[in-house]
């Protein structure tokens, strides 16, 4: 078993030295191959241990070694292998092989080949380290080392300028949550005296429900959650994200890194559970985040932008779920956003590869009949997303609804709106996209061509996965809880009991016979506007009103610019003055002091033999004067 | 000891004092506002025999014998002085054709 964990974290290290040190060396193929099996690897590794688990198996952590001690308390190099962090570990493994595959052939072109997959390797590696880390400082390492991958592939293309500055923007944020996040960890030792989730919940009980101490840890992490998986306020960077190419929007900024904020939650849901006042701040920041995002997700005409806006949206549904106390249906949601994501981003991936790098969907069009199967995946991304009877998306959002309903029934009104603008700008994506006439180049045209294989692969995986995804964990009143399989799985890794609200059959009904009826309502209406009468998006000059504050991204980025960035500038050159005023002079005025008094003490120097004993002898003079004084 | 005491005691003391004072002075002043090294030397020579004097005068006073000692001391030290001085002074004139040390400033700062 021992071995086995090991395997699976060290394999993608392997594959990122291997390939990050010979592999300008080595033919494309092999490179390639290499950093896809040992991922692979991982994964089968997972699923062999997950076999070997069951619901009732009791955490198993591999102690490493020793790593140091200080003021009592311990800190171990280990990994925790649980319900939760296997879960984790195979959609990261194996969604995580799959774009591999597909990058393969999406990147095949580009010069950087090898260092892309090393690039992603060590993501992987990162990422396991945070889901499987036995304590927060090695989630913290796994933490700030996805961060670092994030930023190396965003800014991937690191010859055009503003994808660097993006890149820096992911960086920066996520370093302002982080901060966040390392108050929380340090509290929590300081705290507990221990740092191992294991200690740490068997004495979270010291803690008081809801006392001052406790919500200011599950604040602090939740800062460092708000920054790594983008809702508002840091949620800006997650779009610009965009710029790196899409098997890595798709990996890292859709499927794994961004959920880092919530497996964090279910993971410290020792502590949350016992912070009501911070679950109810994270419900608000999740729900204003999926609004915002949702809304701004109406008029994005990039292609990559709208599914950016929509991750961000639904992270906020995912926050939504754990702010209600809903730790199991938040990991279910993550998962099943985990497929639909990945594949709506490949398929876009596979899109934008169809149309020699065009993202603007004002310049798609009738794609349908060109790129058959890329079509079909993502059509099928795009109904799980928005919620098509029977899809994983649906299940799982409407997990969410439900549970949101019996907390507060406007919440759920407000969440229904959400579902319904995301019903509205996926379908808008889809139908600019596939539907209608060809509105680019006769040169694109000639040059549409369905993606290799090894790309449409994943594609074809993903969206079986999105279609049957959400059966893991049907809705308790189908069968009375025999199939809520995942909820069953994770019931041992929460220490405390939460209880949800419960809402009754009939009403359960009737919310579900709702989202059906909203979701196909809005299918039809967007049928309408974009199909039947051929309402096309306007330029970008030409939107008034709401649609330029949603293409605009409600200013937010402007609002940030004139705020911290000015703030942040004023206080640069602010201290660039005192510097070059005051220090400076200072300095200055030390190491000029110091030549000019050694300059006028040369002149003493004058080489006079008289002139030496004329001042000994004055001053043996004056020494005796004021001894004869003294006296 | 007793009779030559006795002879050095006819004097009063502050006589020797004023006395050694006026010869330490001249050997200062002589260093001072000469500007032949050899005359300079020789001021040095007679500042040290001032103390010489003085050292003499307060050890037969006091019926001591140590402060003679301590003459035999600055005798022999003198002596190594001007040996040494005397070189150098020698060394300079060899290369300058001059006694005079108001040329001698090669180690100014």
């Amino acid at each position: 078993m021992e071995n086995l964990v090991y395997a699976i974290i060290l394999l993608p290290l392997a594959g990122f030295l291997i390939n990050g040190l010979l592999g300008k060396r080595l033919p494309k193929m092999v490179v390639g191959t290499l950093a896809t099996v040992v991922v692979f690897a991982s994964f089968i590794i997972a699923v062999s241990l997950f076999l070997k688990f069951d619901t009732e198996s009791q955490p198993v952590v591999v102690r490493a070694f020793e790593w140091f001690r200080v003021n009592g308390i311990q800190i171990n190099f280990g990994f925790q292998i649980d319900q939760l962090s296997l879960m984790m570990v195979m959609i990261i493994t194996g969604i995580g092989s799959l774009i591999h595959l597909y990058s393969i052939g999406y990147m095949s072109e580009d010069k950087g080949f090898y260092r892309f997959f090393s690039y992603l390797n060590l993501f992987i590696f990162m990422m396991l380290l945070l889901v499987m880390g036995s304590n927060y400082l090695i989630l913290f390492i796994g933490w700030e080392g996805v961060g670092l991958c994030s930023y190396l592939l965003i800014g991937f293309w690191y010859k055009n300028k503003e994808y660097g500055a993006a890149a820096r923007k992911a960086f920066i944020m996520n370093r302002i949550g982080d901060l966040g996040m390392i108050i929380g960890i340090v509290m929590i030792a300081s705290q507990t005296n221990a740092i191992d989730y294991l200690s740490v919940a068997q004495n979270s009980g010291k803690f008081e429900l809801d006392s001052t101490i406790i919500i200011f840890i599950t604040s602090s992490l939740f800062i460092g959650a708000v920054g790594k998986s983008a809702q508002i306020p840091l949620f800006t960077w997650l779009p610009d994200a965009m710029a790196g190419p899409t098997p890595v929007s798709a990996l890292i900024h859709a499927a794994t890194m961004v959920t880092a904020g919530v497996y964090l939650v279910v993971r410290s849901n020792f502590l949350f559970s016992l912070a009501p006042t911070t679950l109810e701040g994270i419900l608000f920041i999740g729900l204003l985040t999926a609004l915002v995002a949702a809304f701004i997700g109406l008029r994005q005409n990039d292609i990559k932008k709208v599914l950016a806006y929509s991750t961000v949206s639904q992270l906020g549904f995912m926050f939504v779920a754990l702010g209600v106390g809903a730790y199991t249906t938040a990991m279910f949601h993550l998962m099943t956003h985990a497929f639909f994501k990945a594949l709506l981003f490949l398929g876009s991936g596979s899109v934008i590869h169809a149309m020699s790098g065009e993202q603007d969907m004002r310049l798609m069009g009738g794609l349908k009949k060109k790129i058959p199967i890329t079509h079909i995946t993502f059509l099928i991304g795009t109904l799980a997303i928005s919620g098509f009877p029977f899809l994983s998306g649906m299940i799982s959002k409407d997990e969410i609804l439900a549970n949101v309903y019996g907390k507060n029934p406007l919440i759920w009104v407000v969440l229904f709106a959400i579902s319904a603008m995301t019903a509205f700008y996926m379908f808008r994506a889809y139908y600019l996209t596939f539907h209608g006439e060809f509105r680019g180049t006769k040169e694109q045209e000639n040059h549409l061509h369905e993606s290799p294989l090894n790309m449409t692969l994943p594609l074809i995986v993903l969206a079986v996965l999105s279609v049957i995804g959400g059966f893991i964990n049907l809705p308790h009143f189908i069968g009375h809880g025999n199939y809520a399989q995942l909820a069953d799985w994770l019931k041992t890794i929460y220490v405390y009991d939460v209880e949800l609200a419960e809402v009754p059959f009939v009403t359960e009904m009737i919310l579900l016979g709702l989202t059906v009826l909203m979701f196909f309502v809005v299918w039809f209406l967007v049928k309408r506007i974009y199909v039947d009468k051929k309402k096309m998006a306007l330029p970008e000059e030409q939107y008034t009103g709401w649609e330029k504050l949603s293409n605009r991204k409600l200013y937010i980025d402007e609002l940030n610019n004139a705020t911290f960035v000015k703030f942040i500038e004023g206080l640069g050159v602010g201290g660039n003055m005192f510097d070059k005023g005051v220090l400076k002079r200072f300095t200055d005025f030390i190491g000029t002091g110091a030549e000019d008094s050694g300059r006028a003490a040369k002149r003493l120097q004058n080489g006079n033999v008289e002139n030496y004993v004329l001042i000994m002898s004055l001053a043996i003079g004056i020494i005796l004067f004021v001894n004869f004084i003294l006296q | 000891m007793g009779e030559a005491n006795s002879f050095i005691q006819a004097v009063p003391l502050e006589y020797f004092i004023i006395l050694s004072s006026v010869l330490f002075c001249m050997g200062v002043l002589g260093v001072l506002i000469r500007k032949n090294a050899i005359i300079i030397l020789g001021c040095v020579e007679l500042m040290l025999n001032s103390v010489n004097l003085l050292l003499a005068a307060f050890s037969s006073y006091k019926g001591d014998g140590n402060g003679q000692i301590l003459v035999f001391f600055i005798m022999v030290v003198a002596a190594a002085e001007v040996a040494v001085g005397l070189a150098i002074i020698a060394m300079l004139y060899r290369n300058t054709k001059s006694v005079d040390i108001s040329i001698f400033n090669k180690l100014r700062g």
